[in-house]
Formats: structure tokens, sequence, C-alpha cells
């Protein structure tokens, strides 16, 4: 019975697993979700004693997951960004599933923010009594529009949903906001924009942190432009990744070579871009900005295990290797190298985030002060994992109950496994 | 975004720390504490989650033995003239007396986001990560013109600014000018003095115009009003060193 009522929700010529398979799929992450909400209560109740974060560590794991999933989930604009406005109808392919992952990203990185401040009920106060020249209310005010934005986004792939259509009302509902989403789209670029940068601008402008402060333009430091342009060459990068990901779990295939191909393009374009310009802001910093405030910033990298290695690692490793790989045809034309690089990609900017995150905190201003070293409490690791389970679980049921990728039921019914074999696609438009 | 922060200010009140005359005894610490209502520390609570508004950190010469020497450098807000902290608070919680040049916290508006303690380069900002309590019958020892704060929200020194509403309540002259922040008049050996750093003839005025006062990290151009001062080359070095025993960097 409960089977039946649950494939009366899955759309029409798709095939989706067992009810009783996806409840066994589904059981893990709910129930990592429950710790981790059991965690975040406790944080929440007993206050952030629960925490390893202290007067030293003032940020920690929560803000690391903030600002990584936010730059991931920056696909989500920036796919709809070059689909609505920049016309790449390829992207259509992928639109959906990017919908979903910057809506579970955003509302999770929301969700932490939340535990993370030790007032939330005063959340508020940041729009009724805002400082217009802090960084962290751009960002407060973008995400909270951002997020708005998505959900309507996130609305027309729940009303497509084969019983919600039966419901006229939706129907029309979800022809009207279709009518929208370009407007949508337009916004949440130009809310993205922002954010994605005042992100970059949170450390930028620490004047007392010598190793997170950068020049800028304007009022803007040089980090507020790299996080826009980070968040953009791995936004395409995330969707690769995590369809790649769909596939090999589903063994479905839900996209065509050349939507994937397309994304590893501009991914790897976009990521080249950012290689050169974070190697011209690294080498300012290292000869102009640093020393300029009294500090070498050779002495940063004497605290280990902080060492040089993870200027290697960020720009070259996880930047410039990959940014080749997908500028390569003939590499990103096979899956292994092409979610290699993407994988990469987004590891370099999860520790560019990390870098800006806990490095900055790790290293003393004042001579006499020490390094201090911070490990993340069960508590937050719990919550950390609870926006995991949290993701995986929303995107499972709307790629379980809504039609995530247009393009299955098209190459459900080919039902050829082809080669993977580079497709033409609108070549000179980038 | 990041630079309209210093208002400037009427008056400028500051301090000098006589780092030779410091004995590390610690009574400015326990008068802070006293006069401003700081809880005592929970059990849970080590020297990195524990408040204590000013904190008297040691330092030495590297010696051995007999040629050992060491010092004690009392750390608190250093009431920047371009407080690093104030432009960044989201809900405008820090702001800067424009009469006294105090950078002022507002605990009752702050969010608890702590983004000023990762911006203060002197670690200076203190949250409170427990609920205040006090043992039984201690809390008939509580200032009454200083509120408590919450758990959730973050202090700092203010230079005991319910001594300086109480001084301007008396209105006199006189009453402003026996303004004290609690350490100083704890101080045993005259350290730490307070007053206008703008009135030429103020003790603290000419303690800041001696050479061999110096204040912490001026290479980042915060302004602080609190001035060190030591005789001796070693402990100079040392509290302005970008890192003890490290080459001197350039800029």
């Amino acid at each position: 019975m409960a089977s039946q009522i649950d494939r009366c929700f899955i759309t029409r010529g798709l095939q989706r697993c067992s009810t009783s398979r996806f409840l066994l799929w589904i059981a893990p992450w709910t129930a990592m979700l429950i710790f981790g909400l059991y965690c975040a209560g406790l944080c929440l109740l007993k206050g952030l004693n629960q925490t390893n974060m202290d007067n030293r560590y003032a940020f920690g794991l929560w803000i690391f997951l903030d600002l990584t999933v936010i730059a991931l989930g920056a696909g989500a604009f920036f796919t709809g960004f070059l689909l609505y406005i920049l016309k790449f109808k390829e992207l259509k392919a992928v639109i959906n599933s990017a919908v979903v992952i910057g809506l579970v990203c955003y509302s999770g990185a929301m969700g932490v923010l939340m535990v993370d401040v030790g007032q939330p009920l005063r959340a508020w106060f940041t729009f009724w009594y805002p400082n217009v020249h802090s960084m962290l209310t751009e960002v407060t005010f973008c995400i909270s529009c951002y997020l708005t934005v998505l959900a309507i986004e996130y609305l027309p792939i729940v009303l497509k949903n084969r019983k919600l259509r039966e419901v006229p009302g939706f129907l029309v509902f979800e022809f009207e906001l279709h009518k929208l989403i370009f407007v949508l789209a337009g916004v949440g670029t130009f809310l993205s924009f922002f954010h994605q940068g005042s992100l970059g601008g949170l450390y930028g402008v620490l004047r007392g942190r010598p190793f997170a402060f950068r020049e800028g333009i304007f009022v803007w430091p040089s980090t507020f432009f790299l996080f826009i342009l980070s968040a953009a060459a791995v936004g395409p990068s995330f969707i690769i990744l995590t369809t790649s990901l769909v596939e090999a779990i589903t063994k479905k295939r839900l996209v065509k070579q050349r939507a994937f191909d397309l994304l590893a393009r501009i991914s790897g374009l976009l990521l080249s871009v950012y290689v050169l310009a974070k190697a011209l802001d690294t080498l300012i910093w290292i000869n102009r900005t640093s020393p300029g405030r009294g500090f070498l910033a050779s002495q940063y990298y004497d605290w280990k295990p902080f060492g040089t290695w993870i200027l290697f690692t960020e720009i070259v490793l996880c930047g410039l290797v990959p940014a080749l790989i997908l500028l390569a045809p003939r590499l990103r034309a096979h899956r292994v190298w092409m979610v290699s690089a993407a994988a990469l990609a987004c590891s370099g900017v999860a520790l560019n985030r990390f870098v800006q995150t806990v490095q900055t905190l790790a290293l003393p201003t004042l001579s006499f002060d020490k390094f201090l070293s911070y490990t993340p409490s069960w508590q937050e690791t719990g919550t950390f994992l609870a926006v995991t389970a949290y993701g995986v679980l929303v995107y499972s049921f709307s790629f379980r109950y809504f039609q995530i990728f247009p393009e299955e039921r098209e190459l459900k019914a080919a039902q050829v496994i082809e080669p993977e074999v580079e497709e033409p696609v609108s070549a000179g438009r980038y | 975004m990041s630079t309209e922060t210093s208002k400037k200010a009427a008056g400028r009140y500051g301090m000098t720390i006589d780092i030779d005359r410091c004995n590390g005894c610690g009574s400015c610490m326990v008068a802070c504490a006293v006069e401003n209502n700081v809880p005592p520390a929970e059990s849970g609570a080590t020297d990195r989650t524990g408040i204590t508004w000013i904190r008297v950190f040691q330092i030495d010469n590297g010696g051995r033995g007999a040629e050992k020497r060491s010092a004690f450098i009392p750390m608190l807000c250093q009431h920047c003239g371009d407080a690093p902290c104030v432009s960044v608070c989201p809900q405008q919680a820090i702001d800067v007396n424009p009469v006294t040049g105090i950078v002022e916290q507002m605990p009752e508006r702050c969010l608890g986001c702590r983004y000023c303690m990762v911006a203060c380069p002197y670690h200076a900002r203190y949250f409170n990560w427990w609920d205040p309590a006090w043992p039984a019958g201690m809390e008939k020892t509580l200032n009454p013109d200083v509120a408590p704060r919450m758990r959730g929200v973050v202090e700092k020194c203010n230079f005991c600014h319910g001594r300086w509403h109480a001084a301007k309540q008396a209105g006199t002259s006189d009453s402003l000018s026996a303004y004290v922040p609690a350490c100083a008049e704890a101080c045993p050996t005259r350290a730490i003095r307070f007053g206008n750093l703008d009135a030429p003839a103020a003790d603290v005025a000419l303690g800041s115009q001696d050479p061999d006062s110096f204040r912490l990290l001026e290479s980042i151009d915060t302004d602080p009003k609190i001035y060190y001062r030591s005789k001796k080359k070693w402990v100079r070095e040392a509290a302005n060193a970008p890192r003890p025993g490290k080459e001197t960097p350039r800029g």
C-alpha cells in the first residue's frame, strides 16, 4: 500500500528504486540528521560552551563549513546566469539540480549560522540596526534575500510533481512562476555576486590580522573579487561532481555529455583566471601588503602544520592542475579525468576557505602571544554532519519525486550507454 | 565599508602602563572583575574561554638561570582611535564615545557573532560562553552600577564606564578629574595611570611622550590609546617584535 502511494508521486517514465530500498538509503542519513539536530539543540540550549571554540578561535568549523558550502552552492546562481541571461541552452539539463544544490547549501549554511551565533533570537537586529560598513551586514542581507530567491526557484520544481500537478491551482501558479524565472535569475546573480564577494571581504578587511588583510579597489579588498571568481569557477565543477555521483549511485545516465563538457570548459576557464588572479594577489601580499604592516609573510608559514605546502596545494595542485585538465578537450572527454579535476577544484576552494578562517585565527599577532590549535568538539562535528545529511536527504527526495534532470527520460528511451565522446557544443561563444 | 570607523573624539582617555613597575601581582585583574561584575570562571572554563578584561602576560628575555629576566605586560582593550572592531560589527553594538574616545560595547545589542573578536589583533575581547553565575550569597557583592552580561554576547574593557557615568552625574570638575578605572586605582605600584591624553599637563599625556614609551602593533595603524613604557631595551623589543627571535621586517 505504502509502496503504491509512493509510486504515485514518481514522475511518469522515470525509473526509481523500490520504496524499501529508498528507505534503506535514507535511514543512515536520517539517523545522522537526528544526531546532528541533537548536537545543535545542545548548543542552542546549553550555549556555545558545548563547542571547542574559544576567545582566540572565535570562529571554527562552522564558519569554514558556511564559507565552503556557499562557494560550492554558487553553481545555482552561476548556472542560472549562464542559462537565462547568457542563453547557454545546454545547461537546461542541470539547472534544476543546481537549484536544489544551491537551496541545500544556502539553507544549510543559514541553519548553522543560527546555531553559531550566541543570541540567535537577535538575528533581526542586523536588519533593524544595520551597520552599513560591515561586510557581515552585506552577507546577511544578500544571503537572506538569495535564499528566498532560491526557495521561489525551487517551487516550480516541486509543483511539477506528478501528484501536485493534479491540482489546477498549482499548475497555474507554476506557469506564472516560470515567467518570473528570468527576473529571479537576474536578481539571484546580483545578490550572489555581492555576498560571495562580501564573504571574501569579511577577512580581507581585517586590518588587525595581517595574514588575512588585503588591499583592494575602493572599499573592497582583493579577496572580495577572488571569492566571486573562485565561487563562479567551482560552482560548475560541483555540479559535475554531484551529477556524476548521482549517476554512479543510481547507475543511470542523467545528463548528456555536451552539458558536462560545457560546464567543464566554463569551470576550467574561470579557474585558470582565478589561479592567475590568486597568484598575483599572493605576490602583492607577500611583497607589499604584509611587510607594509610590519609582518614578513614568511613568518606565517613557520608555524606547523601551516607550511608553504598549503600555498602550493591551493594554487597549483587544486587550482592550476584542474584548470588545465578541464581546459584540455581530450582529458575532459574522459569522465574520470573530468570528475577528478572537478573534485580537485572543489577541494582547492575548500582549502582556500579553511586558510581564510582557521589559519588566520591560529596565527598570533602579538609577539608574546602563542600559536594555538583548535579541534572541533563532537557537538560541532555532529552539527556539521547534520548539514551533510540534510543535503543528501533533500537531494534524494528531490531526485526521487521531482524531475531534477529533464534529459533523463530521453536518455532512458534511447537506452544507449554510449562511450564518452565529445559532442559539439556552442563553440566560439566563450 | 572598512574605512569609516574613526569618529574623532572630543576627549581622548587613555593609559600609560609602566612595565618596569608591574610586578605581575594581578590586583588589576581582580579589581576589574569585582568592579565590572565579571562572574567567577565556570568549572569547565580554561584560560581561553574565561573572561578577564585585563590579562597580565609574562615575557622573558630568553636567558637561563641568573641571566633570566621577566616582565609583565597587562593587556586590555587598547581603545583604538581607529578601532578594527567597530567597523565589522553588523548591528552597531560597538561604538566610539565621542566625548571620551572610549570604545564601548553594547551587550544588549550584541548578536554574539564574534566577528569583532576575530577583528581584534590584541585578543582583548571575551565571549560569554556560559551563563553568568555567582556562588550563593556572592551576588550581594555585585556592583549595582554595572549590568552583568548574559550568555552569548561579547564583552571587554570599557575603562569602567560605570565610574565615568557616576562622575558625570556628580557634575563637578573634581568628580570628572577623579574618574579613574578600577585597575589603575588598585595597582599597588602605580604602574597603571589613566587620564586624558589630550590634556597637556596630565600624567598620561606626559607619559605617552616619554621616549621609552611605545604602543603595541603600531604598524597596523589602529592608533591604540594604551601606552606601555620600559627603560629596558629587551622588553621594548620583545613586546614589539613581529615574532620573538625572528628577523625584523621591512616596512
